[in-house]
């Protein structure tokens, strides 16, 4: 009977490449040096480094509230009595004042983005940014739709706070939350005159999974449970007039059920732990097509396993996860397709390249598929290799490029002898070594031997020197691999 | 006489395609599949003729304003709700200028720049869709705009030709199937699995590693085509990256060589003329894309319209009347369909400052050899309106379903929904 893949890493296992993955997929990687520190603190060290953190304060942002605010009494009784007489200046005016405001709104969406950005680049917690990221593509809720700032702030939020905790009082929070309840037409669903997105969403996409132990019966059912909900400003608020206090049946079970109870059944069924669990593989452990070997079909099972028994409560879960032998299995290593802020951020911090033009990043990021605040549907992103196409591959490549050396002459100098300092001790590094070292620490994996040939070569052809220049050179070289995009 | 050359063409995509790879380990998708006959469904034969059918979807972006684009001249209502900017009869003489016939019998006109079009009309090949849109219209740019591209009533999910790419693609995406010019591929050319191309110039398809230093290029070129490396187990990840890695160099390569052509008739200035002018230079250099997307914004005219949207008309129509000769002088009118269409029309009345605000309904043009001609379905009433707006005679699915059913041949059913039926657009 082979090991238990969720068994711990033997201690001895737990090397420089591994700290150095644990920091790749549990944040968004490190340089040289941060990955020492965190080889340093053993195996166990190293993962409650990550996993257990003191929350980090987001209120920070410099965004305000009332850019899309609703109208009040006299602004809605003015604009009544303006139709009724046919008061087109008046009416013009506001509507020109809304789209003013409305240009006002994308502009601070604009800073939130670069605010979350800049976040994930500097953070001392990368798992807290990492997770934010996380739910925000499964809780997924796009800004045009909702067109107010605020409360995507507000949902931003409540997935940093919620990170790695549990995951059943964050969809206690997410039936709370007025981007969400907007997005998924919650408001509009009354006694009498039912909407099921919300509900629908709420089994196929968050809880359950698609098909998994629900029917069309139950959506209906639960578009029942989850009438009267209304947002007042920025709160989401129960209307007892407009819910159905009936008795509903939901997967078997009988009562007059309102959202709360909807959870607790759904959550309350294996399947939700399933979901979850195969959820949290695909992100931080291998999002490769196809069927999955025997010990990735094991792990899935003894996550949700444990999932059940901390009650959704995810740090723990994540710790054992990342300690493991599956998590470190070379086979794991470069299973996972870059997501772009993935890309963009690990770059960053691992090659520790200057901060650059975040709006250009961000526009870059939006080019490669990745929105942030604007995911593609309620579904989030695939990910996978529905990241790569033609297109996006070359936007990946020159993004690199540019955070490599940024733009125009003015652009801050990236030094990047820094990554290959410790290799030398007398002079500059030695070309093999150094040849080896970028490859492994880049790629995350052993490189195949025709890279370091390669790479090698161009070295030489350069003159055989290791400086600045040159391993700006190199750098490009490298992360123009099509195994750059993996980690 | 087509099919020969597009099986000629073919042959010389395998050759070229074949000197291009570096190894054998991969060969790009759609040269194998050429050279094998190993087409995803090569049984049916709707891909022979869907290969020599190009659709070319031109977006007018920011809600064009349908009544000052066809005029419904013989209107009262539009007249008196348009003081200062409704155009008049042709022949007459007024503020907003003369429209140019169109349908003297129904009463309405092309907006007067609008003249490359009117050209195309007189020779059969302009089709006028009117009063297109959808129920409950969402007068929002972006949330229109997803509407019309997703093809869904809630904006949500894959574009509408995505799902056509996918139902035929059987789970391997074709690297050029679709081609956009511009930053950002449309969300209508996005698909589960098939993924568009978008580029602004072909410069993008540049890796600008290069300019660090000469010796870059080639160590570049070496490690990006190799594709598959030997000792990789091809289902793996790498393998996929390297794979797809080649696949992107040739497809780019070909878009490069393509576009670098100058082209045989003559272009107006102007963005959208420069998109189109790429567009005309790829279809002559046979690529075997499907579908091509190009668009111009500019059209929320709010204020001030009549010297905006003439010049707005005067682009649109003279980039057209120039992309049409130019695939007629490569003998390909037959096999082109060009759709324009914007996210909504403007309201009837015009506002306090000589503008329009967001509307509904509007016309959707429809240009080529194959095209049905003339004014098609009915005009919008302007009396019984709703809130203002224009109430769609046409739902633009329908539009969609016939240019599924008719142009590319496929079931619309599983793209669109049943609830559409196939407006007839094409003879």
């Amino acid at each position: 009977m082979s090991a238990d893949p969720l068994s711990p890493l033997p201690e001895r296992d737990f090397d420089f490449w591994s700290a150095a993955h644990l920091l790749r997929r549990a944040g968004f990687g490190g340089t040289p040096a941060e990955i020492g520190v965190l080889h340093a603190a053993g195996r166990d060290g190293a993962v409650a480094r990550l996993v257990e953190y003191d929350p980090t304060p987001d209120t920070d942002h410099r965004a305000v509230a009332d850019i899309m605010r609703p109208q009040t009494a006299e602004e809605r009784a003015t604009l009544a009595r303006a139709r009724e007489v046919g008061d087109e200046a008046t009416l013009e005016r506001y509507r020109r004042e809304r789209q003013t405001r409305q240009r006002r709104d994308r502009a601070q969406l604009a800073a939130l983005r670069r605010w979350w950005f800049d976040r994930m680049v500097t953070t001392p917690n990368p798992l807290e940014e990492k997770m934010t990221l996380f739910w925000h593509g499964h809780y997924a809720t796009g800004y045009r739709t909702i067109e107010d700032s605020w409360h995507m702030l507000a949902q931003n939020r409540l997935f940093r706070a919620h990170a790695v905790g549990d995951a059943r009082r964050l969809a206690a929070g997410i039936l709370r939350d007025p981007a969400m309840v907007r997005y998924l037409d919650g408001q509009r669903n009354r006694r009498g005159n039912p909407n099921e997105n919300l509900a629908r969403e709420l089994m196929e996409l968050f809880v359950l999974g698609e098909g998994n132990a629900y029917t069309e019966r139950d959506i209906k059912e639960v578009a029942r449970c989850l009438t009267g909900l209304d947002i007042d400003d920025d709160v989401v608020v129960f209307r007892p007039d407009r819910h159905d206090p009936g008795v509903k049946t939901v997967l078997g079970r009988r009562g007059r059920f309102a959202g709360d109870d909807v959870l607790a059944i759904l959550f309350a069924r294996p399947e939700a732990a399933t979901f979850l669990a195969t959820k949290l593989y695909r992100f931080f452990v291998n999002d490769a097509p196809g069927p999955r070997s025997r010990d990735a079909e094991r792990t899935i099972a003894g996550l949700a396993k444990l999932l059940r028994r901390h009650d959704f409560e995810l740090a723990p879960v994540l710790a054992r996860l990342f300690a493991s032998r599956h998590f470190h299995d070379p086979a794991n290593h470069g299973a996972i397709v870059k997501s772009p802020i993935q890309l963009l951020v690990e770059a960053s911090r691992s090659l520790g390249t200057p901060p650059r033009d975040v709006d250009r990043l961000l526009d870059d990021a939006d080019r490669m598929g990745q929105s942030l605040f604007q995911p593609p549907s309620v579904k989030g992103w695939d990910g996978g290799r529905a990241w790569i196409n033609t297109a996006t591959l070359f936007v990946r490549q020159n993004v690199l490029v540019h955070l490599l050396v940024g733009e125009g002459d003015a652009a801050a100098p990236f030094p990047a002898e820094r990554l290959v300092a410790h290799l030398s001790t007398d002079g500059p590094p030695d070309p093999d070594a150094t040849v080896d070292y970028l490859l492994r620490f880049c790629l995350g994996t052993e490189p195949h031997p025709e890279r370091r040939l390669e790479l090698r070569a161009f070295l030489a052809s350069l003159g055989d020197r290791v400086d600045r220049d040159r391993l700006v050179a190199m750098l490009a070289l490298v992360t123009a691999l099509p195994e750059y995009q993996l980690c | 006489m087509t099919d020969d050359r597009r099986t000629f063409s073919r042959r010389e995509l395998l050759h070229r395609g074949v000197a291009l790879a570096s190894t054998a380990a991969t060969v790009p998708w759609f040269v194998e599949n050429a050279a094998f006959g190993l087409a995803p469904e090569a049984a049916t034969p709707t891909r022979t003729i869907g290969a020599d059918r190009i659709l070319v979807i031109v977006q007018l972006g920011g809600g064009n304003d349908g009544l000052n684009t066809v005029v419904p001249y013989f209107s009262d209502d539009y007249r008196r709700l348009r003081p200062r900017i409704a155009i008049g009869a042709p022949g007459s003489d007024g503020p907003g200028g003369a429209a140019l016939p169109l349908d003297a019998k129904a009463g309405l006109g092309l907006h007067p720049s609008l003249t490359g079009l009117r050209d195309l009309h007189d020779r059969g090949l302009l089709g006028v869709v009117q009063g297109v849109g959808y129920p409950n219209p969402n007068r929002s740019h972006f949330a229109s705009m997803d509407i019309w591209q997703t093809g869904r009533t809630d904006g949500q999910g894959t574009g509408w030709l995505g799902r056509y790419f996918d139902a035929r693609c059987n789970g391997t995406p074709e690297p050029q199937a679709a081609i956009a010019l511009g930053r950002n591929a449309p969300i209508s050319l996005v698909g589960d699995v098939q993924k568009p191309i978008a580029f602004e110039d072909e410069r993008l398809f540049r890796w600008k590693g290069e300019d660090l230093h000469p010796a870059m290029k080639a160590p570049y070129e070496s490690v990006v085509r190799a594709g598959q490396l030997s000792g990789v187990d091809p289902d793996s990840q790498a393998a996929y990256l390297m794979r797809t890695s080649l696949d992107a160099q040739v497809s780019s390569d070909r878009i490069r060589a393509a576009v670098k052509r100058a082209s045989a008739t003559p272009y107006p200035g102007g963005a959208l003329a420069g998109q189109l002018r790429l567009v005309g230079a790829m279809i002559r250099d046979e690529l075997p894309t499907r579908v091509y997307y190009v668009s111009m914004g500019g059209f929320d005219t709010h204020g001030g319209q009549l010297g905006s949207h003439a010049n707005l008309m005067r682009q649109v129509g003279d980039a057209i009347a120039a992309f049409q000769k130019d695939i007629e002088s490569q003998g390909m009118q037959d096999h082109v369909l060009t759709m324009v269409f914007s996210e909504f029309g403007r309201r009837v009345a015009e506002n306090g400052s000589a503008g329009t605000d967001h509307g509904t309904a509007a016309p959707v043009f429809l240009i080529g050899g194959k095209a049905r001609p003339g004014v098609i379905g009915n005009h919008p009433s302007l009396v019984d309106l709703d809130g203002g707006d224009l109430k769609h005679t046409l739902d633009f699915r329908s539009v969609y379903a016939g240019i599924l059913a008719d142009w590319f041949q496929v079931d619309p059913r599983p793209i669109l929904g049943a609830e559409h039926p196939a407006a007839k657009l094409v003879v």
